[in-house]
């Protein structure tokens, strides 16, 4: 053993030198995020150039400029189109929107009435907030309330007709009422509806096979308004004479099918993902098919496929704004629909009508989309490299 | 030999009802029963409502007059031609709309989802807003928007906005000048051909020679030169026979030139722009599917970014990018058909009047389904094929 001379040990950490003033702060962070080369200097230029150029215009236009409350049309006009404004004015008609708000919501529901639509929204966020919370517990009774007894319950409500509340078409719905009710139920519907044609198209029989592929791939090849097209002209043929069916329905049934199609693709890819081992495993543990589905397959296909899945419902509730076309109003439609109101048709209210009810969708569909990577994340189990 | 014999003759021992074939059978038995009631229930219902309507079915009705007018018509049609002249029309405008727009979605959408992937904070913030603002609204709102919200507050033809090159915009559309292709000017195209058939040859022997030698040629510099050289010499030989017809403003309109409907150009932008969002999220998830030791071996060969990204980087990425890329392009080609909200006279368009017309329902949707299922086929078919050539050679 070879001995060391020990005579000085440091017997604390030395402490670490602050970083060279070159790399840190915001001189380095600009040098190496913005300025890094001579072409990257070129993009940050193009780039300033382009947000100077429209950030300013938009701000100007939905904020500064903008109108936010008025009677009627002339807030909103040019001293030349008949309103107060100077000319050459440019901004938002948030009035408009403000004017029209409760129509927005709930369409041509009656104004008295309208405290069920409102109730039924509240019911939703009750029940939807702690299902979307995992530290919540009761999930399974959570989860019943929500699928079942709700749509139970909003029928009802919204409906009316029983328990002495006074019938209300659902013609006379519109709004967001329709945007949300149409795509709460095509959720709905069409998850358990895709699980049972993905296990169809992977099923051994098969005629049940053939039935699904061709379902699944017929609906996929056509756009949804050939589907909801199909549903207003052609359901009413197919049913005997004298039994009508509700525009709702038949939107909610073209929806809620074309929506299935796609889910039962993207569930697929979760079940072919599943190693063939699992499917074994359960096997020899003699479970039955249903099972085997339920207890070891399922919960480890959908959970892979959650993004695609959340996808699906982005898709479908952007895509609910296509019933505007076969004449319902949802809310794009009611917005778009009162455009024509000549109380208040300017240059600005199409765009501010538009802005707003693009909004309000991004809303949803971006809280969706996080939503579901927050998921992902707390769903990970290290199955993906 | 007996045992076997024995084994084979056992009967089996579980009853009938837990035999997986024979449950298999009658599932499957029951399935069809029930389809083909059900079928045969729709089917008696339809012939009674039709018989009650006084509709005939059949295909007849195609050759009957359509006698509407269609706006945008790229062959020939007036309100004289047929119902069935009518939905190829609409059939035309709807592969017209659905290819530039996959075009345009394409460049802006490989533009964006490398922007993301940029490593300049700016550029990629900038096109990160895009991807997000425009994936979470949906497509209808964007061609309301471009239609009602830009288009229509555009000035009136009085005004109208000069742009360059003898373009005006207004709300009636935007106004180019339209080429006037004289006596001799089947020389340019012929000479475009030839100089396309001669870049791809000459892109052949370089890489043959490549291959052989390794000496490179430019090949790019020399296509481009042959590919805008040759229709420019033709051009010129054949005594300059192009000419140009400039919109002119007169007082209430603009008289010639060629003219881009307002619906057409809301429903290509808004087509564009909404699925370039899609295609830009598929690049990016490409391009960042290429191991990270790919493009680190690349450098320690010595090649420098660009080439990194061209020769190594890229080809990789476009193996994982074109499946989701195909769906996007089937995709725009389906949604071309919301061009019915905003009066397009596209397939669906076109059809949904003949049926609101003739009252032939399931005849058109019949017509409908089968030209939107045989453009996804045909689609899928090439990019599949397109998919193969690009897929991994595995040696």
């Amino acid at each position: 053993m070879q001995e060391h001379d020990m005579s000085w040990v440091r017997t604390e950490m030395a402490l670490a030198q602050p970083a060279p003033a070159g790399v840190t702060g915001f001189s380095a962070w600009v040098r190496k995020n913005l300025i890094a080369s001579t072409g990257d200097t070129i993009l940050t230029i193009i780039g300033f150039a382009l947000v100077a150029m429209i950030l300013p215009q938009i701000i100007n236009w939905a904020f500064i400029n903008a109108v936010w409350t008025g009677p009627n049309r002339t807030v909103c006009a040019t001293v030349a189109q008949g309103g107060i404004q100077p000319d050459g004015w440019s901004g938002a008609c948030w009035a408009f929107v403000n004017a029209k708000f409760g129509q927005i919501m709930f369409g041509t529901y009656p104004v008295e009435e309208r405290w069920r639509p409102i109730l039924v929204g509240i019911l939703l966020v009750v029940l939807m907030v702690p299902m979307l919370m995992p530290s919540v517990p009761r999930k399974g009774l959570n989860a019943l309330l929500l699928i079942v007894g709700l749509p139970i319950v909003s029928f009802f409500l919204l409906v009316g007709g029983a328990f002495g509340l006074e019938h209300v078409e659902t013609a006379r719905w519109g709004g967001l009422l329709v945007t949300l009710s149409l795509s709460f139920v095509a959720i709905v519907v069409s998850l358990p509806l895709g699980i049972v044609l993905a296990l169809g198209r992977r099923s051994k029989m098969p005629i049940v096979k053939m039935l699904c592929v061709i379902f699944i791939e017929a609906v996929r090849g056509i756009p949804l308004i050939t589907v909801l097209f199909m549903a207003s002209v052609m359901l009413p043929l197919f049913l005997p004479p004298g039994v009508t069916f509700d525009k709702y329905l038949r939107a909610l049934i073209g929806v809620s099918l074309f929506a299935a199609a796609y889910m039962a693709e993207v569930v697929r890819g979760g079940l072919q993902a599943i190693p063939k081992g699992q499917y074994e495993g359960a096997d020899s543990l003699g479970l039955g098919y249903w099972q085997k589905m339920y207890f070891i397959v399922m919960p480890q296909a959908l959970k892979l496929v959650i993004p695609g899945i959340v996808n699906t419902f982005i898709g479908m509730f952007k895509d609910t704004s296509l019933v505007t076309i076969i004449s319902m109003f949802d809310l794009l439609g009611i917005v778009k629909q009162n455009f024509s109101d000549a109380n208040w048709a300017t240059a600005q209210t199409a765009k501010s009508g538009l802005i707003f009810a693009a909004f309000v969708f991004w809303l949803f569909c971006f809280g969706m989309s996080r939503y579901s990577m927050y998921t992902e994340r707390r769903l990970d189990t290290g199955h993906k490299r | 030999m007996a045992s076997q014999e024995v084994l084979r003759e056992e009967p089996s021992r579980a009853s009938l009802i837990n035999d997986p074939k024979v449950r298999s059978i009658f599932y499957q038995c029951l399935v069809v029963a029930l389809l083909v009631s059900g079928v045969w229930w729709i089917v008696h219902n339809t012939i009674v409502n039709l018989t009650n309507l006084h509709i005939a079915s059949g295909f007849a009705f195609l050759r009957g007059r359509a006698g509407f007018d269609i706006s945008d018509t790229a062959i020939a049609y007036t309100s004289d031609s047929t119902y069935g002249r009518a939905i190829i029309v609409g059939l035309i405008n709807t592969l017209i709309v659905a290819f530039v727009g996959i075009i345009t979605a394409t460049i802006i959408g490989f533009i964006v989802g490398i922007g993301r992937l940029s490593q300049n904070w700016l550029i990629q913030k900038i096109c990160t807003v895009y991807v997000e603002v425009f994936r979470n609204i949906p497509p209808l709102l964007v061609i309301f928007f471009w239609y009602s919200g830009v288009l229509a507050v555009l000035p009136a033809p009085r005004d109208s906005i000069n742009l360059p090159f003898g373009s005006f915009l207004n709300q009636r559309g935007f106004y180019f000048p339209r080429a006037v292709w004289g006596d001799g000017s089947w020389l340019i195209p012929v000479g475009l051909l030839v100089g396309i058939a001669m870049a791809w040859f000459v892109a052949r022997k370089a890489h043959q020679r490549q291959m052989a030698t390794g000496q490179q040629f430019p090949v790019f510099w020399t296509s481009l030169a042959l590919i805008i050289g040759l229709p420019l010499l033709a051009y010129v030989l054949s005594g300059f026979p192009v000419t140009f017809d400039f919109p002119k403003q007169s007082t209430f309109n603009l008289t010639g030139g060629f003219v881009v409907k307002p619906e057409f150009l809301s429903l290509y932008l808004a087509l564009s722009f909404y699925t370039a969002a899609f295609i830009a999220e598929i690049v990016r998830a490409g391009i960042r599917g290429v191991a990270k030791g790919q493009s680190e071996a690349s450098s320690a060969l010595g090649l420098r970014a660009g080439q990194a990204l061209r020769l190594v980087v890229v080809p990789q990425a476009m193996r994982i990018v074109i499946p989701p890329l195909a769906s996007q392009y089937l995709n725009l080609t389906k949604n071309s058909s919301l061009a019915i909200a905003i009066g397009y006279p596209d397939l669906t368009a076109t059809t949904g009047t003949v049926l609101n017309q003739t009252g032939q329902a399931v005849e058109c949707v019949v017509i409908m389904m089968v030209i939107y299922l045989a453009i996804s086929l045909l689609t899928s078919l090439f990019m599949n094929w397109f998919n193969a050539k690009m897929a991994l050679v595995e040696r």
